[in-house]
C-alpha cells in the first residue's frame, strides 16, 4: 500500500505546473480565478496553446496525436489545470466524440476530424437528450431517413451545451423503429451550418446562456457522416458514456473550490472576527474536506486498478460521479453562504472581466463575490446531467450489487 | 501508488479468514463473549503462533517490522469476525507505545513477551471527568526515593480485564488539563494498591476501571521523559484510532454483505425486497459509505506510521470522524433493512451494529475528532 505518487509522476506534475505558470494567458487565468465569463475565443486560444505543446488531447493515444499519458498522469494534469485556474477543454470534442471516432469511425473520418479537434479548429457539441428522452435516453425520436446518399434528419435535441459555439454536432438519431428501442439508433455527425439546423437558447437559472434547444428540419446529412454501422449507435453511446464518466470525480476542481472557500471564509467578517473562526461554519468546511480526502483516495484506487488491468472503467465510476458532484455543489453552496446577504446583488455585467462594483455596491463589493450565487444555482446541474444521481444509484445497485 | 495488498498481506488476510471460518464462527464467538475471560485464550495463543502479536515490532525484538497497513489487514478481519481478543489494547496501542517511546531495556523486557502471548498490557489514559481529553489527568505521580508513588483513578480501560500491566498516564507536575507535566508509567496489576474492577462491554469484550492507592514503582517504570508523556499517549491513541477505523471498515463490509444477501432472499408481496427502489438506493448509499470509509482507513493506516504528530493526528482524526458517521449510517440502515431480524440477539447483524457503535465511542467519537480536524483549518495565529 502506497498512497504517494512516484518520483516520475511528481516530476511530471512539476513540469505541467511550470507550463501552466508560464503559458496560460493572464486574462484567462483572471477570469477563471474570479469566476468571470469565459468566451469561446478564450477556450480556443487555450486549446491552441496546448496543441502547440503537444498536449492538445491528454486522453488520446499517441497515434492520433494525443499524449499517450497514463490515467494517473491525466489525473495529475487535470488537478494542475484546476489549481492553476486554466479553463477546461471542450470535453464534448476531446473526451466524448473522439474516443468513439477512434474506436468505431472509419479512416477518412479519423483523418479529417481528429486533427481539426486537436488544433482547436472545430468545436463539437452533443445531441443526445430530447424533450421526451432524458434519463430514458433510448426512447429518443429524432429521425434520420436514408434517401440515396443522404439521411434526412428531423427532430429536436435539448440540453445541448454550448451549441451556440459549435461547428459540428454528434447526434443519436433513430434509423429504425422495428426492433427494440436500443437497436434502431445510429450515431451521426452533422454540420451545424447545414440548412434546416436552428439553435434556440435556453437561459439557465443563473441568467446565463450555456444550453440550447437544437431543431432539425429536413436536414440533409451525407451518409459518410455515419459512425460505424447503422442501428449500432446505442453501443457507441454506451462506450462514450463510460468515457464521459472518467474523471467525473472532479478532484482537481473540488480541491480548488475548497481552497477558494477557505480563502473567502478567512476574509468574510462575522461576529467581530472572520467567518472561519465561527465553529459552525468551519465544521461545514471540515466535513466537506473529509469527504473530499476520502474521494481523492477512492478515485485513485479506481484509477490505479484501471491502470493495472487496463480494463474499461466499470460501474464504480458511478460512485465517483455521485460523490464528486455532491461535493462540488456543497462547496458552491458554502461559498455563497459565506457572503451572507452580500450574496443578494445580481448585476449581469459583474461577470465581465474588469467590471468594478465599488461605484454601485460600495462596501458590499468584493472582487470574489459576484459569481458565487450564480455558481451555486448553476451547479445544481451536476447531480442531474451525465446520468442523474438516481440513475447512478440504479447503475450501482444493478451492476455492482446485483439487485 | 499502490492500493492492493502485498502478497504477504493477502496471505495474512487469507489465514485470518480461514481461522474465523474454522474456529470463530458466530456461535463460538458468543460462547467466548459469555465466558469468564470474555475472549478465547486458545485463539490468543494461535495469534502468537501466527506472528500477529509481534507484527508491528522491530525484528530485534522478535517482531515482523509490520507497518500501519499490516495492522489494517489484521484489524479488518477483527471486524469481520468480531474477534474479542485484546489485540487493540495490547499489541496496537501499548505495543506501539513501547516500540515508539520506551527505552531499549523496556523494549527488551516487554516486546518479546507480548509477541509470545504471555503478557497483555492495557492503556489507562482516560479519567471519568475528562471524557476524551487525554490532558485531563488528575491521577498523581510523586517522586518517592528512587521511584514513584501513584494515586488516582483511571476510567474504562479497554482490554483491561485480562491485562498483567497497565500503561498509566499520571500527573507529575502542573495542573489538570495542562499538556505539560504528564508522565507515563508501566504499572503491574499485582503491585500493592492496584484495584481493578472489570466489566463486560456492550460489544462483548472486557474493560476495567482502575484505582491506584499509593502504588510504589521503581524508576524504570517510567516510559519516556517525566512530564513529557502526553505526546507519547497521543501517538499510541492515534495508532488505536487507525486500527479502530480498519476494524470498522471490516464490519461495514460484512454488514453490507449480510444486508445485500437479505435484500436478495427476503420476500414480501411476492418479490425479493431488493427489487424495491426505496431499498436499492439506500443500499447503494451504504456501499459508497463503506468505500469512502475504506479510503479513509487507508489514509489513517499510512499516516499512523508518521512521527510528525500534526500530520498524523490530522489524518487520523479525519478518518475517525468520517468513519464514526459512516459507520452509524451503515449500522442503522443494516438493522432497518433487516426489519425484525435486525433487532434480535440471535443474528450477527445486531452484534456488528453494536460493535460499530462502540467503536465510534472509543478513543474519541465523530464530534470529538471533527472538532480537532476542524480547528486545523484555522489560519495560523
Amino acid at each position: 500500500m502506497d498512497v504517494n505518487f512516484t518520483a516520475e509522476e511528481e516530476e511530471f506534475r512539476a513540469e505541467v505546473r511550470r507550463f501552466f505558470e508560464s503559458e496560460l494567458p493572464k486574462d484567462i487565468r483572471g477570469k477563471i480565478e474570479l469566476g468571470r465569463r469565459v468566451s469561446k475565443d478564450d477556450m480556443v486560444r487555450w486549446q491552441k496553446i496546448l496543441y502547440r505543446k503537444g498536449w492538445g488531447a491528454a486522453n488520446w493515444p499517441i497515434k492520433f496525436g494525443g499524449t499517450g499519458w497514463s490515467v494517473v498522469q491525466q489525473h495529475i494534469f487535470e488537478e494542475e489545470r484546476a489549481q492553476s485556474c486554466a479553463p477546461p477543454q471542450n470535453a464534448f470534442s476531446l473526451k466524448m466524440l473522439a474516443p468513439v471516432m477512434q474506436a468505431f469511425g472509419n479512416a477518412a473520418q479519423q483523418e479529417y476530424f481528429l486533427p481539426r479537434i486537436l488544433a482547436g479548429e472545430d468545436w463539437w457539441c452533443q445531441g443526445y437528450s430530447e424533450p421526451g428522452s432524458g434519463s430514458d435516453l433510448a426512447s429518443l425520436r429524432t429521425s434520420a431517413v436514408r434517401q440515396g446518399d443522404f439521411y434526412n434528419v428531423n427532430g429536436q435535441k435539448t440540453w445541448n451545451t454550448l451549441g451556440q459555439y459549435a461547428d459540428w454536432i454528434f447526434c443519436l438519431v433513430r434509423t429504425s423503429t422495428e426492433a427494440r428501442q436500443q437497436q434502431g439508433i445510429s450515431f451521426l455527425l452533422i454540420d451545424m451550418k447545414s440548412a434546416g439546423v436552428s439553435v434556440r437558447p435556453i437561459i439557465m437559472l443563473d441568467g446565463e446562456h450555456e444550453i440550447n434547444d437544437i431543431f432539425f428540419d429536413n436536414v440533409k446529412v451525407p451518409v459518410q457522416n455515419l459512425i460505424g454501422e447503422e442501428n449500432k449507435g446505442w453501443t457507441y453511446a454506451k462506450f462514450l458514456l463510460s468515457h464521459e464518466r472518467t474523471g467525473n470525480a472532479g478532484i482537481g476542481a473540488c480541491k480548488q473550490a475548497l481552497k477558494r472557500l477557505k480563502t473567502i471564509a478567512a476574509q468574510q467578517p462575522a461576529h467581530g472576527k472572520t467567518l472561519i473562526e465561527d465553529v459552525r461554519f468551519r465544521d461545514r468546511i471540515a466535513r466537506l474536506e473529509m469527504e473530499l480526502m476520502a474521494l481523492e483516495i477512492t478515485n485513485l484506487r479506481v484509477l490505479s486498478g484501471y491502470a493495472k488491468d487496463s480494463k474499461a472503467l466499470g460501474p464504480e465510476v458511478s460512485m465517483l460521479k455521485i460523490k464528486g458532484s455532491e461535493i462540488i455543489q456543497s462547496l458552491a453552496e458554502l461559498k455563497m453562504q459565506a457572503l451572507g446577504h452580500d450574496a443578494l446583488p445580481y448585476v449581469r455585467e459583474a461577470l465581465d472581466l474588469g467590471w468594478r462594483g465599488d461605484a454601485l455596491l460600495g462596501e458590499h463589493y468584493k472582487p470574489y463575490a459576484p459569481p458565487l450565487s450564480g455558481q451555486y444555482f448553476n451547479q445544481r446541474k451536476t447531480t442531474i446531467y451525465a446520468g442523474s444521481t438516481e440513475i447512478q444509484k440504479n447503475i450501482i445497485s444493478q451492476m455492482i450489487l446485483g439487485l | 501508488m499502490e492500493f492492493d495488498y502485498t502478497e504477504e498481506q493477502r496471505a495474512l488476510q487469507d489465514t485470518l479468514q480461514k481461522f474465523i471460518a474454522r474456529d470463530y464462527d458466530f456461535e463460538r464467538r458468543r460462547g467466548f463473549a459469555r465466558s469468564a475471560a470474555g475472549y478465547s485464550p486458545a485463539a490468543w495463543a494461535q495469534y502468537a503462533d501466527l506472528g500477529l502479536l509481534s507484527l508491528p515490532f522491530p525484528e530485534a525484538y522478535g517482531g515482523l517490522n509490520g507497518r500501519g497497513t499490516d495492522i489494517m489487514v489484521v484489524m479488518e478481519q477483527f471486524g469481520q469476525g468480531l474477534l474479542l481478543e485484546p489485540y487493540l489494547g495490547t499489541v496496537v496501542t501499548c505495543g506501539g507505545m513501547i516500540r515508539d517511546s520506551a527505552s531499549d531495556a523496556q523494549k527488551e523486557r516487554l516486546l518479546p513477551r507480548i509477541g509470545a502471548g504471555s503478557v497483555q498490557i492495557a492503556l489507562a489514559a482516560y479519567e471519568a471527568a475528562g471524557r476524551y481529553d487525554l490532558a485531563h489527568v488528575a491521577c498523581k505521580a510523586e517522586t518517592q526515593g528512587n521511584g514513584w508513588r501513584l494515586s488516582g483513578r483511571k476510567s474504562v480501560v479497554v482490554d483491561g480485564a485480562s491485562a498483567q500491566y497497565f500503561l498509566v498516564s499520571a500527573r507529575s507536575a502542573g495542573k489538570n488539563g495542562e499538556r505539560e507535566g504528564i508522565s507515563v508509567f508501566l504499572v503491574p496489576r499485582e503491585a500493592p494498591g492496584v484495584i481493578l474492577s472489570a466489566y463486560p462491554t456492550q460489544s462483548g469484550g472486557r474493560a476495567a476501571d482502575l484505582q491506584l492507592q499509593d502504588v510504589m514503582l521503581e524508576d524504570d517504570a517510567l516510559i519516556g521523559v517525566a512530564g513529557r508523556g502526553l505526546p507519547i499517549v497521543e501517538r499510541a491513541v492515534d495508532h488505536a484510532c487507525a486500527a479502530l477505523c480498519a476494524e470498522a471498515v471490516g464490519i461495514m463490509t460484512a454488514l453490507n454483505q449480510a444486508t445485500l444477501n437479505y435484500l436478495k432472499t427476503r420476500k414480501q408481496f411476492g418479490v425479493a425486497i431488493g427489487t424495491f427502489q426505496a431499498l436499492k438506493h439506500r443500499m447503494a448509499d451504504m456501499l459508497m459509505a463503506a468505500e469512502q470509509s475504506r479510503s479513509m482507513a487507508i489514509i489513517a493506516a499510512v499516516n499512523a506510521d508518521s512521527a510528525d504528530a500534526a500530520q498524523r493526528r490530522r489524518a487520523v482524526s479525519a478518518a475517525k470522524a468520517y468513519i464514526g458517521e459512516a459507520g452509524r449510517l451503515v449500522g442503522q440502515e443494516a438493522v432497518q433493512m433487516h426489519g425484525g431480524m435486525g433487532v434480535v440477539d440471535d443474528l450477527i447483524v445486531s452484534h456488528y451494529f453494536k460493535r460499530l457503535t462502540m467503536i465510534n465511542l472509543t478513543c474519541g467519537d465523530a464530534d470529538f475528532h471533527l472538532a480537532y480536524f476542524s480547528d486545523t483549518l484555522l489560519p495560523a495565529a
